[in-house]
């Protein structure tokens, strides 16, 4: 299963990349890999030209500054995981992380890659989505900012342009007390998610839900957020028939079917995960509240 | 599109090596046919399987997912380089006890994400070592020798205060 | 001789080589001037060829040849593959050319073959050939393909199904006739594939100033591969040498032998110099024969307390587009049903159908794990029904050790009788029960409900046909260096025969087992072999090293003798000397060997030379057999299940080395756990795969797979020397049943039934309805 040829170039600054990106013809960015190579080995995918950004060590960084958490996209997924702002001010971005793939994966595999993959589901992208992200995006005529919600196009198709990579990826931070949780479904642990459902939520003094955010992925090509939920949640207390309407809503989305699994399959998913992010979400907020 | 060539410089078990390769030889291939290290081994060349799992700069890798021309000024340890003068890893002297290899392709695989796994976490519980290699397939053994072995090795390390 | 080694649970010789990166599989070996090669294959389940162009593709860089049926040598032309086990039942033997000749009858099927001197090269090239074709209608699903009206797999084949075979012992039509009750139940079995770690390859050097023909091979039988290309290639014995180097798995498919072998040696001869072709993972998903399908619809008679009248009923086997192994495999799950229970009467019609697929041989298990799927939940649903305990169903059908050696009224597909020799399968039972803390089971259940979680128990016995023969062959020598070397046609990929033969050699001539090398499966060194699969080396090979052995330290013993004038019952063997009991005269293995070769002038009386070869035939199959105890936890609102618990008790009679049966006990489970829970290899409504890639095709991982409590009982089998059974295939055999039985025991509040494996989460939540919404309800 070897790759078709391809021309190899390795920049060492964005702006040295978006060049090459910008005026080869059939190029490709390559960071981890992870999800590039396996494309190439089975030729779905044949570049004339693959672009390096392994070296643009610019865009490596994870820094917490004004109620934002910046990614520079070639940042590896194990960077992210076992990083201590990530851990303290975006924790649902770790627990998603040891759904993704395997640990030797994490090791190469980056956040631009996989949301410039977009694969539906990518626990990145619904960790995104949860963050309200702002991606920035660079190409030879310049920069562009577009926010998660208006990312996603379609099937493993983004916004992202020939010639433009990602280079910064920014969370918008919840505060101290916010509770969270990752629950997924896959065949087995490290495989792709059948579905997945992050939530955070936040409480307050009177234990009321003041914001909630729950995003599911895995069901429509897209990751999307229960936005009706998450109204409807603001302001009222948690319980078991809250918890459960937003799970009903979960499962009402259009889903997709493949050979294995049927939309019905993900859809009841949808139902179950939502119940168990939102409830775990909700009592870590009100065990952080207390503690 | 053409074939392109480049030059590789990287150092792999502690020695030097510079060779010019096929820009999309990948560094499974690499290692294996370039340079003679044959114990990484490939079983998919999509990322799954874990066969061709090396360290590079201390971290797992999948080999058949890197090109080898990504590994100039890399420091790569493979199955061959987890040895001693002195005699095997405390791992491979323990997956030797505990029958935790029976074809022994999945093997170098395993031991390198051990070793790597061993060195962040000394005191692993039987679940933790079972999520360390659940991205290295083995067919034969069922995992259980392996699993026992690493609890054995990382004990005895642990006890000797030897590190991974 | 004092057993020393046999029994004992010694590390393997094996282990610091391949610990160490030292080992050697086939795409290690490096010969000089080694070209690559790269195929052609067919992306259409069932087409005929209309043209094929390589004129593009022969001016790609780096390419030496591209061959094409029509390049081929005239026999190849004439002859295709093989037809391993031919049977009368087989009413048509469809087998493969070794490239396509005018029709493709699967995805995968190779149509040319191209070398170049790099695989990256002949990948490209072959993308360049251009084939066109004419697509034809094609037959996926085995049942469907069955029914009247269904695509042809062969274009112009008078139909899709290639055997129907009956076996029948006794009167079921009588015995439902009197029966108090019959139950019936249709279970649909998948059983995926091998999967080997490491994928099948070959380098086949031509040499052409001696004609000699050598192929390392990853194969489980050297032998088989070198018989199949001198008949194909109209080769001299002496001129066709096959070794398998360390082999990464094998597990049955490796057994085969495919037309890319052929394909391969062709091009080596053609262009005298090493050609290499290593399978990639892609074409492992389509090239590799598998088992997959077969459709179970039985029925079972059984009287007020349980006890088996008859089972009578159906069953369709997918066979793939072509038959190189006959109807082994829907043979053996046909002769493997009654398992340890008196049968009296027992009518299966089976069909053995075609379907544009790959081929299926035997992967690990080879049909038997099918058989004790249906009896077992044959078992199951008479428990259910007659509201009796599942245990104690099967405690009352049980043959009893006193009626062994027993007889169950069916030939299996060595042509032999299936007479089980030996085993006690009450007690193999009960202890497993004892072993599983099954009496206690019914509290650990009702806590657990009372929590909200849903876990159940199944049990699973089964008997198992092992160490088939005809026969395996081994050659002790003692060379002029006093070293003792074993070589053997036994192949390992994994078994650790290089240890357990070496610890049977080592006890007779009374040396440590790094003083005896066993050289396996290269055909230079022992005339006739067969290899390794279907649980057979411990038997066969075993007890060839065995009676081999015997020979040469009688003949030591002899020669000993005479050197030091003592009689040869007082001769002694230990350390590589042979000594005079209660003297101080020795002679070292070194001398004797010397001695035993003679003196050029000088005439001998003996027979000279410490070496002898024997051949073990097996008088038919020793049979193992096994009770698999899972306790499972099922996530109603998931679907997923997790093995909370695995017991075994297991008997292959003696045991060569505990730790390597341990072993092949697990790793057997596991392949079970897969077929089970997870593996299930999809084909669209047009023969095409749609699971190609490990990502798709989930085979259990360290987390899936829990530890197992194994214990072992020993009923040595009467039918060979060392009372040696096969241990390589029982814990595939009986695992997946007790696991689908556990299944259905966790669901029993709701009613839901386990008839079909792999039990997906998704087929469960279906399965459940309403329930499955649990919280969220």
């Amino acid at each position: 299963m070897k790759p078709s040829p391809f021309s190899y170039h390795d920049p060492s600054t964005c702006d040295e990349a978006v060049d090459l990106l910008g005026s080869l013809d059939n190029a490709r960015p390559l960071s981890g890999g992870q999800s590039l190579f396996p494309l190439m080995h089975f030729r779905y995918v044949m570049p004339d030209h693959v672009v390096d950004l392994n070296g643009v060590k610019e865009l490596n960084y994870i820094r917490a500054q004004s109620g934002f958490l910046h990614f520079g996209a070639i940042t590896r997924q194990s960077q992210i995981e076992f990083s201590e702002d990530v851990g303290r001010v975006a924790p649902i971005v770790v627990e998603a992380l040891k759904y993704v793939g395997h640990r030797q994966t994490r090791n190469r595999g980056t956040i631009g890659g996989s949301l410039s993959h977009f694969d539906p589901t990518a626990e990145l992208a619904n960790v995104s989505m949860l963050h309200d992200a702002e991606l920035d995006v660079r190409s030879k005529s310049g920069q562009r900012k577009i926010a998660m919600q208006d990312f996603g196009k379609g099937f493993m198709t983004t916004d992202i342009q020939d010639g433009e990579i990602l280079a910064d990826i920014a969370f918008k931070v919840w505060g101290d007390g916010h509770g969270y949780a990752f629950e997924e479904v896959s065949k087995r642990r490290g495989d792709f998610a059948i579905t997945a459902v992050g939530a955070m939520a936040e409480l307050g003094p009177d234990g009321a839900i003041q914001r909630a955010a729950i995003a599911v992925s895995g069901v429509a090509p897209v990751p999307f957020r229960l936005a009706a939920a998450e109204q409807a949640l603001a302001g009222q207390r948690p319980s078991h028939e809250l918890i459960r309407m937003a799970a009903i809503e979960a499962s009402k989305a259009e889903a997709m079917s493949d050979a294995h699994v049927d939309a019905s399959y993900r859809q009841h998913l949808a139902r179950i995960l939502t119940y168990r992010a939102l409830e775990r979400a909700l009592k870590r907020a009100a065990e952080k509240q207390r503690g | 599109m053409a074939e392109q060539r480049r030059k590789v410089a990287t150092s792999v078990n502690g020695k030097d090596y510079e060779r010019e390769v096929d820009v999309r030889l990948s560094l499974a291939d690499f290692l294996r046919h370039e340079i003679g290290l044959t114990g990484t081994h490939v079983g998919c060349e999509h990322g799954v399987c874990g066969a061709c799992t090396i360290l590079i700069d201390g971290q797992s890798v999948r080999s058949c997912l890197i090109l080898a021309v990504q590994a100039t000024n890399q420091t790569i340890v493979t199955v061959e380089g987890l040895a001693t003068p002195q005699g095997m890893h405390p791992l491979q002297e323990a997956f030797w006890e505990h029958h935790a290899l029976q074809c022994g392709f999945c093997t170098p695989g395993m031991l390198t994400t051990l070793v790597a796994f061993l060195r962040e976490n000394s005191d692993p519980t039987e679940a933790e070592v079972r999520d360390a290699i659940s991205g290295n397939l083995c067919r034969c053994t069922g995992y259980q020798g392996i699993v026992a072995a690493t609890l054995d090795a990382a004990r005895k390390m642990l006890a000797a205060g030897e590190k991974a | 001789m004092g057993a020393k080694w046999f029994g004992a649970a010694v590390k393997r010789k094996e282990d610091p080589a391949f610990l160490t990166g030292a080992a050697r599989f086939v795409d290690d070996i490096r010969l000089p001037g080694t070209l690559h090669a790269a195929f052609v294959r067919s992306p259409h389940s069932h087409a005929r060829i209309v043209s094929i162009d390589t004129s593009a593709a022969k001016q790609a860089p780096g390419v030496r040849a591209i061959l094409t049926f029509n390049d081929l040598p005239e026999q190849l032309r004439a002859t295709p593959m093989p037809l391993w086990v031919p049977n009368p039942a087989i009413i048509q033997p469809f087998l493969q050319y070794t490239l396509a000749k005018d029709e493709v009858c699967l995805v995968g099927e190779p149509i040319a073959i191209v070398v170049a001197d790099t695989r990256h090269r002949a990948e490209d090239a072959a993308v360049l050939v251009n084939v066109e074709y004419e697509t034809l209608p094609a037959a996926s699903d085995c049942e469907e393909a069955f029914k009247p009206g269904a695509p042809l797999v062969h274009a112009g084949a008078s139909s899709n199904v290639a055997a129907e075979v009956l076996v029948n012992v006794g009167d079921t039509d009588a015995a439902f006739a009197n029966a108090a009750h019959a139950f019936k139940r249709r279970i649909h079995q998948h059983r995926g594939g091998a999967f080997f770690i490491e994928c099948r390859g070959l380098v086949v050097n031509y040499e052409p100033v001696q004609g000699l023909l050598t192929i390392y091979i990853a194969s489980q039988g050297p032998h088989r591969v070198k018989r199949a290309l001198m008949e194909l290639l109209h080769l001299p014995d002496h001129r066709v040498r096959a070794i398998a180097p360390d082999v990464g798995g094998g597990f049955g498919p490796k057994q085969s032998f495919y037309p890319e072998y052929v394909a391969v040696a062709v091009a080596a001869m053609q262009l005298a110099c090493p050609v290499k072709w290593i399978e990639d993972r892609r074409e492992n998903f389509v090239a590799t024969n598998q088992e997959r399908d077969q459709y179970w619809d039985m029925e079972i008679a059984v009287d007020n307390d349980a006890r088996l009248l008859g089972l009578r009923g159906e069953m369709v086997h997918d066979c793939g587009a072509y038959i190189p192994w006959g109807i082994i495999l829907p043979w053996i799950a046909a002769t493997t049903v009654p398992g340890p229970y008196v049968l009296p009467a027992y009518r299966l019609k089976y069909y053995a159908v075609m379907t544009n697929k790959i081929p299926c041989t035997p992967v690990r298990g080879a049909g038997r794990p099918q058989a004790v799927v249906t009896m077992e939940r044959m078992m199951d649903l008479v428990a259910h029904e007659l509201k009796i305990d599942r245990a104690e169903v099967r405690r009352r059908n049980f043959i009893q050790p006193s009626q062994m050696p027993y007889k169950v009224g069916i030939v299996f597909r060595d042509g032999r009788e299936v007479i089980y020799d030996s085993g006690d399968y009450p007690k193999t039972q009960s202890d497993a029960l004892e072993a599983a803390g099954y009496k206690n089971f019914k509290e650990r259940q009702e806590a657990a409900r009372k929590e909200g979680r849903y876990i159940g128990i199944g049990i699973s016995n089964s008997v198992e046909a092992t160490g088939l023969g005809p026969y395996e062959g081994a050659t002790v020598r003692i060379s002029t260096d006093g070293g003792i070397t074993v070589f053997t046609g036994a192949t390992p990929q994994g078994q650790s025969h290089k240890t357990t033969l070496a610890q049977i050699a080592a006890d007779h001539f009374g040396v440590h087992i790094n003083d005896v090398e066993i050289v396996t499966a290269d055909t230079a060194t022992i005339a006739l072999g067969i290899g390794s699969s279907a649980a057979r080396t411990a038997v066969n090979a075993g007890n060839s090293v065995h009676l081999a052995a015997i020979e040469v330290a009688k003949k030591v013993r002899k020669l000993a003798a005479e050197m030091m004038e003592a009689s040869p019952d007082d001769i002694e063997l230990s350390d590589g000397f042979a000594r005079v009991r209660g003297s101080n005269r020795q002679q070292s293995f070194r001398e004797l060997a010397i001695r035993s070769i003679g003196v050029p002038g000088f005439a001998m009386n003996e027979e000279p030379g410490l070496e002898h070869t024997s051949y073990f035939l097996p008088p038919r199959s020793a049979y193992a057999n096994a009770t698999h105890i899972a306790e499972v936890e099922v996530d109603i609102e998931t679907g997923q299940t997790t093995i909370l618990r695995f017991t075994v008790v297991h008997d292959c009679g003696r045991a060569i080395n505990p730790l390597v049966v341990e072993g092949q006990v697990i790793g057997g489970i596991a392949h079970g756990i897969g077929n089970a829970l997870f593996e299930r290899l999809i084909y669209d409504d047009n023969a095409q795969p749609v699971t190609i890639n490990f990502g798709e095709y989930a085979m259990p991982a360290a987390p899936d797979v829990p530890n197992f409590d194994i214990k072992h009982n020993e009923t040595p089998s009467p039918l060979n020397p060392l009372g040696v059974k096969g241990a390589g295939e029982g814990g595939t055999i009986a695992s997946i049943a007790a696991i689908l039985g556990a299944v259905e025991h966790a669901l029993e509040p709701f009613g839901v039934t386990v008839d079909e494996a792999p039990m997906l989460p998704h087929r469960l939540v279906d399965k459940l309805g309403e329930a499955a919404l649990g919280r969220t309800r």
